[in-house]
C-alpha cells in the first residue's frame, strides 16, 4: 500500500474502519493521511458524531409526556 | 415503584408504533408480531423496571431493540434473493478531483451539544435516513441502530462482507451530503 493515499480511499478506509479491524499498513497510512489533510480529519469526526446520532435515534424519538408518571 | 392501574392498557396503547418500528428493522410481519408480543410480555413481568425517567416509549424501543437483534440472531433462514448494494459505484466521485484529492473538502462540523441542538440534528438525521434507497437504509440501520456485526447482516441480507462495506459507505456518504445541506 502507497504511503500516501488520495482521499476519496482514506474515506472508504475510514468508513470500513467502523465496521472491520483494519490492517496494520491501514492503520499507518490512515494515520498518515489524517495527521496531514484537514478535510479527511473532519471527515472522520463527521463520521464519529454521525455513529454516536444513529446510536441514539430510538431514545430520542417519541413524546415525552407518554409514560405513567409525570416528572 | 408501584405500577399504575391502567399499565397494561398504556402497554398496549404503543403496540401500533412498536410494529411499526419493528417492521422497519425486519421486513417481515411474523416476524416483527413476535418481538413486539415478547417485547410487551417482558414489559408486563417486569414493569417495576421503569423508572419513569425516560418516556415510556423509549424504554418499550429499548426493550424491542434488544429482541429483534435476538430474533435477526437466531434466524437461520436463507434470504431469498441475495441483495446487491444499490445505487452507482461512481456516485460520490464528483467529490473528488481525478487525483483522489477532496473538490471540496468536508468543513468541521459543530458538535450538538445543547438538549435543541441534539434534537435538530436528530430530527435533520432521521429526515437524510428517509431519504435512503431502502434496501440500503436498512443494512445501515442494523450496523448502526442495532448494534449488529458485519457478518450477521451478511447472513440476514444474503451479501458478501465487500458488498456491505460498499453498502455502509455509500450510506454515511449520502447521510454526510444530505446532512451538509439539511443541518443549519
Ligand atoms: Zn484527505
Amino acid at each position: 500500500m502507497k504511503l500516501m493515499l488520495p482521499c476519496s480511499e482514506v474515506t472508504r478506509l475510514v468508513s470500513q474502519g467502523l465496521d472491520r479491524r483494519l490492517g496494520l499498513s491501514e492503520r499507518v497510512a490512515l494515520r498518515v493521511h489524517l495527521a496531514m489533510c484537514e478535510g479527511c480529519g473532519n471527515f472522520e469526526r463527521q463520521m464519529k458524531l454521525l455513529r454516536e446520532a444513529v446510536r441514539q435515534l430510538a431514545e430520542a424519538e417519541g413524546p415525552r409526556d407518554t409514560g405513567p408518571h409525570s416528572t | 415503584m408501584p405500577l399504575p392501574i391502567d399499565f397494561h392498557a398504556q402497554l398496549e396503547g404503543q403496540r401500533d408504533y412498536l410494529l411499526r418500528y419493528a417492521t422497519l428493522q425486519l421486513r417481515d410481519s411474523d416476524r416483527a408480531e413476535d418481538c413486539v408480543q415478547e417485547t410487551l410480555l417482558a414489559a408486563l413481568a417486569g414493569g417495576a423496571g421503569y423508572d419513569g425517567r425516560s418516556s415510556l416509549r423509549t424504554w418499550l424501543t429499548g426493550i424491542l431493540k434488544h429482541k429483534i437483534v435476538d430474533a435477526i440472531r437466531r434466524s437461520n433462514r436463507e434470504p431469498a434473493t441475495a441483495l446487491e448494494p444499490e445505487g452507482d459505484a461512481s456516485e460520490f466521485d464528483t467529490l473528488f478531483d481525478p487525483r483522489g484529492h477532496w473538490a471540496q473538502a468536508p468543513m468541521a462540523w459543530e458538535r450538538p451539544d445543547s438538549a435543541l441542538e441534539r434534537s435538530q440534528f436528530l430530527a435533520a438525521l432521521e429526515a437524510c435516513l428517509e431519504q435512503l434507497p431502502a434496501r440500503t437504509a436498512r443494512a445501515f440501520m442494523m450496523r448502526e441502530h442495532m448494534g449488529l456485526e458485519t457478518e450477521e447482516i451478511c447472513k440476514e441480507l444474503g451479501i458478501s462482507a465487500t458488498n456491505c462495506w460498499v453498502m455502509m459507505y455509500r450510506a454515511r456518504m449520502a447521510l454526510r451530503l444530505c446532512l451538509e445541506r439539511t443541518w443549519k
